[in-house]
């Protein structure tokens, strides 16, 4: 078991034929994703990577059954291709575009919010099953088969608890990077929801980050819902107001979004929260046998 | 994205909200003339940085004649304006802007922001004008109302009466107040701004409303598209490392203490921040340098983080995903080589082909003080300090 995607789930790639999309469809071939195709407008009926190529998501779900969709087109484009993934019923996207307008986002949300399609990101590392399915730019190797849900904001400090949940053995069920952006698709809430009702997960890793009120918000949840042990870190403790720290999420805006709210948040919901990425792993040992 | 308050204006009366008659000079001969031209018997002087407080740091003044005009010009441009929000060394005035004044009724707030709980764009109004709105949320949150606009349809005027009554406003005010908004609104939807704030927007002579102070942040992703509000970036703003920085694409933010960095990924950057500030140091800046650290990237971003000459130290804390020790390792050797460094540097390497990148590193015969982790490389930053007394 595991959350969103396993070995069978259907995947295809949008901007397929791009660098970036050429690589890491490599990369997830390798890893053993079942990718089925992919789409790169003008380029229909053509073979690239040994998979067909189609002009339209919405062809590429007719021949190939595709579920899920990986974004990989430059970040002008992304909306579109977000919504045009929706509305050819993919019911899981995956958006690592960067750099994608704020405002093209909300207007994205708003339709999202009526089709029922989920979407991850943007500006993410992405979502992987460690040994069954990879969508995203995640170094497989540093993954292990095991009983770790993580989610996080942040790309390298994803690999940081992976890395250090691989170590001690715990290895990870499903690792959801939900991306740096101050409007992005699913959030803390909704990956908790998934964690606790996966059998297999038997921690939950929660890597937040300054701005915004996700973290206080999955605070609130996991007070209400979760039984499982969370572990969370926070970064931008010592951040100043008023300064974007690289994601455009990332930044404290008067009293709000500061590192010590969510922390002292999650602590009172009854949340491990860690000092520190090295103690991740640690922490959640320690979670997990007390 | 900000730019200063008289483009914001000019941003603004092309859309309709109605603002001062003002322009902005350089000089008192022509600050004089601006006045003179805008005619009237007062007139309000005001600095043009883009930081906030201008009026708490002296840097908006009223004139009542035309010398007067000139002498409080002269004062401000040239001088290094303190506010609450500049630091200490304050900000260099190049410019002020010279506008008619007016005689003020009563002072209202209003405000266009992106919330992130609602996922929408929301207008935040209050009858508390010319006071921080932050202030005003937290002492009387009853005073402050919000309104969250459906993007599919924009800001509606039925939102806008709404809006209006409750901050007070009446008769034709209510109608006058709508179109302004929804003229701020449509503003902010074309230019992709993040926040937009009129404070105060004010009830002036015999009832009638105007933006008296206004700003405005855009979004730097949507630059692309928006080719007149790139051209009002005012480089001299911004920090020059930052600005060269982005042109490397890199992330830095300077900040003021002796421990460069150096990471890639955001969320590592800060975690690398927060650890050398729990060992009781002081990061020097933030820099994410990216997820392809080319060695090229490795060797721009040790050349921007020495032009601080606080730097005592430098961290860097890579963990390679994508990319690969050993390429940073190459590109920390040709740094070195290529510049001279001078400060002690502590490395931190994890993720893929660290074996190798630790074994070049050490072959290099280079002076690379090695850690394990980020609690270690921390306590080893903290070491050297130590040891050389600073």
């Amino acid at each position: 078991m595991s959350v969103l995607i396993d070995k069978n789930t259907r995947v295809i790639c949008q901007g397929f034929t791009g660098s970036q999309g050429s690589f890491h469809s490599e990369q997830a071939i390798a890893y053993g994703t079942c990718l089925v195709g992919g789409v790169t407008p003008g380029k229909g009926g053509q073979t690239h990577l040994g998979l067909p190529v189609f002009n339209t998501v919405q062809a590429a779900v007719q021949e190939t059954g595709a579920q899920a969709s990986m974004i990989y087109v430059p970040a002008a484009f992304a909306a579109d291709a977000i919504l045009e993934a929706a509305a050819a019923g993919i019911g899981l996207i995956v958006c690592i575009t960067e750099g994608i307008p704020v405002l093209d986002m909300l207007r994205v949300k708003a339709v999202l919010h009526d089709s029922g399609a989920r979407l991850i990101g943007p500006n993410c590392p992405g979502i992987i099953t460690p040994g069954a399915c990879k969508i995203g730019i995640m170094p497989g190797v540093i993954h292990t088969p095991g009983s770790i849900g993580i989610v996080s904001r942040s790309g390298t400090l994803t690999y940081e608890a992976v890395f250090q949940t691989t170590r001690s053995g715990l290895g990870q069920s499903t690792c959801i990077g939900m991306g740096g952006d101050p409007i992005h698709g699913l959030g803390f809430v909704e990956c908790l929801e998934l964690f606790e009702s996966d059998p297999k997960t038997r921690g939950i890793v929660l890597i937040g980050e300054i701005g915004g009120n996700d973290e206080e918000r999955a605070a609130d949840y996991i007070k209400a819902a979760v039984s499982k042990p969370v572990v969370a870190y926070i970064a931008g403790v010592t951040a100043p107001a008023g300064k974007r720290m690289g994601h455009a999420g990332a930044i404290i805006s008067g009293s709000q979004g500061t590192a010590a709210a969510k922390i002292a948040a999650l602590e009172a919901a009854g949340a491990t929260v860690v000092r520190s990425p090295a103690e991740i792993g640690a922490g959640m040992e320690a979670a997990l046998s007390g | 994205m900000n730019i200063h308050e008289y483009q914001t204006k000019e941003l603004l009366r092309s859309y309709g909200v109605p603002v001062p008659d003002g322009r902005v000079a350089h000089n008192l001969d022509y600050a004089a003339t601006v006045a003179e031209e805008l005619g009237g018997e007062r007139w309000v002087v005001k600095a043009q940085i883009h930081a906030g407080g201008r009026g708490k740091g002296g840097g908006v003044k009223v004139a009542s004649s035309l010398d007067e005009v000139r002498l409080i010009t002269d004062q401000l441009i040239g001088c290094h304006l303190v506010t609450p929000q500049t630091g200490a060394e304050g900000r260099l005035v190049q410019r002020v802007l010279v506008e008619q004044a007016c005689d003020i009724n009563k002072e209202y707030y209003l405000g266009l922001v992106i919330d992130r709980g609602s996922q929408r764009v929301t207008v935040i109004a209050s009858a508390s004008g010319g006071m921080d709105i932050e202030e005003v949320a937290r002492t009387t949150p009853e005073k402050v109302v919000r309104e969250s606009v459906d993007p599919a349809v924009g800001l509606m005027e039925f939102q806008c009466r709404k809006i209006a009554a409750r901050i007070g406003l009446k008769g034709k005010q209510i109608s006058e107040a709508s179109k302004l908004m929804r003229a701020l609104y449509r503003c902010f939807r074309d230019q992709d701004a993040l926040m937009a704030e009129i404070n105060p927007l004010a009830e002036v002579n015999g009832g009638s409303l105007m933006a008296l102070d206004a700003k405005m942040s855009f979004d730097v992703n949507a630059l692309y598209r928006l080719p007149a509000i790139t051209e009002l970036r005012d480089f001299d703003e911004e920090d020059p490392k930052e600005v060269e920085a982005t042109g490397h694409g890199l992330n830095y933010i300077a900040l003021d203490g002796n421990v460069g960095c150096i990471v890639n990924g955001a969320g590592l950057a800060m975690a690398t921040m927060d650890a050398i500030s729990f060992h009781k140091g002081k990061p020097a800046n933030f820099l994410d340098v990216g997820g392809g650290a080319s060695p090229e990237k490795v060797g721009n971003a040790f050349r921007i983080v020495l032009q601080d000459p606080n730097v005592k130290i430098i961290l860097v804390n890579i963990f390679a995903g994508i990319n690969r020790c050993d390429w940073i390792a190459e590109g920390l050797i040709k740094a070195m080589q290529a510049q001279k460094i001078g400060v002690p540097i502590v490395v931190r390497l994890a993720g893929t082909n660290v074996e190798k990148g630790a074994e070049m590193l050490a072959a290099s015969g280079l002076d690379f003080i090695m850690a394990d982790n980020l609690d270690d490389a921390a306590t080893k930053v903290m070491a050297t300090l130590a040891e050389q007394g600073s």
